[in-house]
């Protein structure tokens, strides 16, 4: 790992606005358990609309189960997230409002296989939202553009290499139209080249002032791209930072020792 | 630079030539005698056949009875050495396909076939033109019209469609087989689905109910229940309430291969990874549409073999609605076997020769189909 973004562009963060007072997501005071095990202990954050966060921390430590607590995949039992103005319960019409606002990128790309790529990007978009089943399809193009795998429109998920697969997973949440991104480790399973692929593409979303959090051990994304960078251990957030600030003179020894070990 | 050099000075000996690697000796070679124990199997296996072929060529060609010109019935099949008597065959064929259903109604039977062709054929066929009417067409009216065809009386009740009555006790032969497999098919996959579905329920009464209905059938075998269906369960109805016997048959094996075909589908949702499930979530898709487009599509596809097993194995216990007095094909076959104007030597293995190929195209043909379908719907890594 290093602190160089190795993509072909500079990352400008002077198109990457942060609003000063609208918040896009609230935690207070929130705590999870798997049985007797306490994964999440009294997490409190806050996420300004256009922030990218990008959320770090030695494995296990509960970064993961954070973010999918935000679209509900993980019930928490103390506390309250509020997303986009909508308090999570078990009121399932909440939890679908919240998950039609919120995408969501994963490790493993879970990518709809018995479905054609266009067919993945357009299903959510006629069976949530019922757009027009042309509609869809044009704007499924327009990300798939984006993107730039147009010609892979008609393939199967199994027929693309990882990091193409994974910008399809992309261009899938974007079809949604969400107002933020949560992605979960997106480059943990590609190979190196791939990675850069699907770099590109978080940064263009960045910079286009997507609300964004990422659990990544890309730390040259965090420094180049993220506003705010905290740290997790043991189901805590131990501390956060801008990222110079973060990567230069880290306060907690559970920090310094993390970046010793994971950056050369 | 050396300047030392060779030069040869007399010819080498020729070498052998190469051992062929093309042709039918090498192929003979490589197949069938590639090392001493294969070549022995090989010998041992053209000898059986040798055996065996013969035989079976003059027992069912050689010393068989096609024809039956001078009408001598079981004269013509009466003597030493005969082959199949497929001349009796031929004579009772029509039995064979419609049972006791009486011969100057046997064009409403036709017509069934042919629709349920028709109808069907759009179905099977993938990319096939109007796919949505054929199967309302196959799954609502078919059924209806079917009904009408078979046992008579007037069509939904319209004066003048009036079709000569036909009891279900005359129904019979392959036309009662193929009927009671289709309902079974048509019935117990949706049915097996819902059970299956039910039994993954995290409600507790759904739940406990699918359990218990699953492990309650899958527990007696099918003769029981048709068993129960004709004996035991007119013991229960209050007196007059008298369904059909042969309802009764069919509701039985339709449950019956229900509770089958639920833990067949079981097996496929289970091998489901918990990232589709998570994905849909994300995107929003609500849990019954997750499961009718992500989850259902894949995992049936995944245990296509396991549910045509289901199939097949529910067309061959068809068979067993003979013990409780339906004429289905194989009990025909065997009703007709003790026909005496044909009494052979070979009448009753000509008869069960015939059900027993009837019951293999049927069976092959799902088999087939099916291997067809997998490859076809096969979308994971194929470049």
């Amino acid at each position: 790992m290093s602190l160089e973004l190795d993509i072909d562009h500079t990352p400008d963060r002077s198109k990457m606005t942060v609003s000063q007072t609208d918040i896009a997501i609230e935690i207070r005071s929130m705590n999870k358990w798997y049985g007797d095990f306490h994964v999440l202990r009294d997490i409190d954050l806050k996420v300004m609309r256009g922030e990218r966060i990008v959320i770090a921390g030695p494995s296990g430590s509960g970064k993961s189960t954070l973010i999918r607590c935000i679209n509900r995949l993980e019930e928490h039992q103390d506390g309250d997230i509020i997303v986009d103005g909508i308090e999570l319960t078990s009121d399932l019409k909440r939890i679908d409002e919240v998950r039609r606002e919120v995408g969501m990128v994963f490790q493993h790309f879970n990518l709809f296989p018995h479905l054609t790529i266009l067919q993945n990007l357009t299903l959510a978009p006629i069976w949530v939202r019922g757009v027009p089943k042309a509609e869809a399809e044009e704007t499924a193009m327009k990300y798939l553009e984006r993107v730039k795998i147009p010609e892979q429109a008609n393939k199967f998920p199994g027929q693309l290499s990882g990091g193409q697969q994974q910008r399809v997973a992309i261009a899938r949440s974007l079809c949604m139209n969400p107002k933020i991104m949560l992605f979960d480790e997106p480059t943990s399973a590609l190979d190196p080249e791939m990675i850069k692929e699907v770099l590109e593409v978080m940064v263009q979303l960045a910079e286009d002032g997507m609300t964004m959090l990422c659990v990544t051990h890309e730390m040259g994304f965090a420094r180049q791209v993220a506003n705010r960078v905290i740290f997790m251990d043991q189901g805590q957030i131990i501390e956060q930072n801008e990222p110079e600030a973060f990567f230069s003179n880290p306060q907690h020894e559970r920090t310094k020792l993390f970046l010793s070990q994971i950056l050369h | 630079m050396s300047d030392l050099t060779f030069v040869r000075s007399d010819m080498q000996p020729a070498l052998p030539p190469p051992v062929r690697t093309t042709g039918a000796i090498a192929w003979t070679r490589k197949n069938l005698f590639p090392s001493v124990s294969n070549g022995v199997w090989t010998i041992v296996a053209i000898l059986f056949l040798l055996w065996l072929v013969p035989r079976l060529y003059g027992f069912l060609i050689g010393d068989a009875i096609f024809t039956d010109p001078e009408g001598l019935r079981g004269e013509a099949c009466r003597f030493e050495g005969v082959g199949a008597c497929w001349a009796y065959v031929a004579a009772r064929f029509n039995f064979f396909i419609y049972g006791f259903f009486p011969l100057g109604e046997v064009w409403r039977v036709n017509i069934m076939f042919i629709l349920g062709i028709i109808f069907l054929a759009p179905l099977l066929i993938p990319k096939a033109p109007l796919q949505k009417t054929a199967a309302l067409m196959f799954f609502v009216v078919y059924p209806i019209v079917s009904y009408w065809l078979m046992a008579g009386g007037e069509f939904l009740g319209i004066p003048g469609t009036a079709l000569r009555t036909v009891p279900t006790n005359q129904w019979g032969g392959l036309t009662l087989t193929l009927i009671i497999s289709m309902i079974g098919i048509i019935v117990s996959m949706p049915l097996g689905i819902l059970l299956a579905l039910g039994r993954q329920s995290k409600l507790p009464i759904i739940k406990w109910f699918c359990v218990a209905f699953i492990e309650l059938w899958r527990a007696v075998p099918l003769i029981t229940v048709l068993f129960m269906a004709s004996v035991m369960f007119p013991l229960f109805m209050p007196q007059g309430v008298n369904p059909d016997t042969l309802l009764r048959a069919i509701v039985g094996i339709c449950l019956f291969q229900a509770a089958y075909m639920a833990e067949v589908v079981r097996g496929g949702l289970q091998a489901m990874p918990r990232g589709q499930y998570e994905a849909a979530s994300a995107l929003g898709l609500s849990k019954p549409k997750t499961m009718g487009l992500i989850i259902l599509p894949q995992a049936l596809k995944h245990v296509i073999p396991g549910i045509v097993n289901n199939f097949i194995a529910l067309f061959k216990d068809t068979s067993l609605v003979s013990i409780i007095g339906v004429f289905e094909l194989l009990n025909t076959v065997r009703a007709a076997a003790r026909d005496l104007d044909w009494s052979s030597p070979t009448q009753a293995v000509t008869g069960y020769i015939f059900a027993g190929f009837v019951f293999w195209i049927f069976c092959f043909g799902m088999s087939r189909y099916s291997i067809y379908m997998e490859n076809r719907l096969h979308t994971g890594h194929k470049r």
